[in-house]
């Protein structure tokens, strides 16, 4: 099991100019690692993060786009796996934090703590998928999953490191996506 | 012959609405597909190799994926059922509404009567689309001739001008060219 502030300050050192999709506690700890303008939390509605990154791909094929959801969020959205599959960007690279529970809604459990993500997006026509549930296997070779071609999947066995604050008016602020916005219409 | 008649004998063609569709410069088609613009609409679009199809599973996924694209400029039609709009609403409530995002969605009016206004229908279900709509503040226009379509280029451009959601819907299955 992993701590996802530590898999995220990891992935961090591997990030320049993609966009970072994330949702709720993922969102929370993202940001905490600084301020980027192509970092986007606006996805609106529970389960939609997975949605948003497909649209941000499909529109330009040559921007890389990251998705950190949440398991609860993806749960909500697994039809988006499917889309994805088909779709079939090689730009995206969709992270799943697996800790069993909806913890931004009180860290009740989800219905099946246990289900395989990896599995359901290996179904789903992925064209790579990977579990990481040791911090050392993630370090070595986060960099190899980044550069793949995608859709790559990766499961990420976290467990919830502290309590989170969740500034949702800040994290979702219309000047960021204006920001972002402008910022994607420069090629 | 009354207006109501007239009305009830008048034809909505999908290539008319497909014409509109291109002129608005519409690039993505999301969509569930919708037995109302199945083979009028969908079928020739999924033929068409100026558009690019994309199938979701789910109507809400539209609403991200279409967001996502505007931040290039680039311009989706959502392109689903009543039943899938109002199963998408709070992703439209949070992405189109309260993110000013520009959401256009083409719904296919099921079971209704095209020779009654929608919110004279005798479906429930088709009754209160445009009331949700207002609540919503969603613009929103009807499709259901031929002498409508014009109506669909203007309402795209100005979802993306302004930033904001349209609803453009379909009041009568379109004929398929023949």
């Amino acid at each position: 099991m992993m701590k996802r502030d530590e898999c995220f300050r990891i992935l961090a050192r591997h990030v320049t100019d993609e966009i970072v999709i994330a949702s709720y506690s993922s969102a929370v700890e993202w940001d905490e690692l600084g301020a980027r303008t192509r970092n986007y939390f606006s996805v609106g509605a529970m389960g939609l993060a997975s949605s948003h990154g497909l649209g941000l791909a499909l529109g330009r094929p040559a921007q890389r786009v990251l998705v950190l959801d949440g398991d609860g969020s993806l749960l909500m959205n697994l039809g988006s796996l499917v889309t994805i599959g088909a779709a079939a960007p090689g730009n995206l690279v969709h992270f799943v934090c697996h800790n069993g529970t909806y913890e931004a809604n009180g860290s009740h459990p989800l219905p099946n703590p246990d289900v395989d993500f990896s599995a359901l997006a290996r179904a789903a026509g992925y064209a790579a998928v990977h579990d990481f549930a040791d911090i050392a296997a993630f370090t070595q070779q986060i960099g190899h999953v980044l550069a793949q071609a995608g859709p790559v999947f990766a499961t990420l066995k976290v467990e919830r490191s502290r309590a989170l604050t969740y500034d949702y008016p800040r994290l979702y602020a219309a000047k960021k996506r204006v920001a972002l916005k402008a910022a994607l219409r420069q090629p | 012959m009354d207006a109501i008649t007239d009305q009830a004998r008048a034809e909505l063609h999908g290539s008319a609405i497909l014409d509109a569709i291109k002129a608005a410069a519409v690039e993505f088609i999301l969509s569930v597909p919708d037995i109302v613009t199945s083979a009028g609409l969908l079928r020739p679009i999924s033929r068409d190799p100026a558009l690019r199809l994309v199938r979701v599973c789910k109507e809400d996924e539209c609403v991200g994926i279409a967001s996502g694209l505007s931040y290039y400029d680039k311009r989706a039609l959502i392109l689903i059922q009543y039943t899938g709009f109002l199963d998408s609403l709070n992703a439209i409530r949070a992405v189109a509404v309260e993110y000013e995002q520009p959401i256009c969605m083409m719904i296919g009016l099921l079971g209704h009567e095209p020779e009654r206004l929608p919110t004279q229908s005798g479906r429930y279900g088709v009754r209160i689309i445009e009331p949700i709509l207002d609540a919503m503040g969603i613009a929103h226009e009807l499709v259901s001739t031929d002498a409508d379509v014009h109506k669909i280029k203007p309402a795209i451009d100005k979802a993306y001008a302004q930033s904001l959601p349209v609803a453009l819907l379909i009041g009568r299955r379109p004929k398929p060219s023949e």
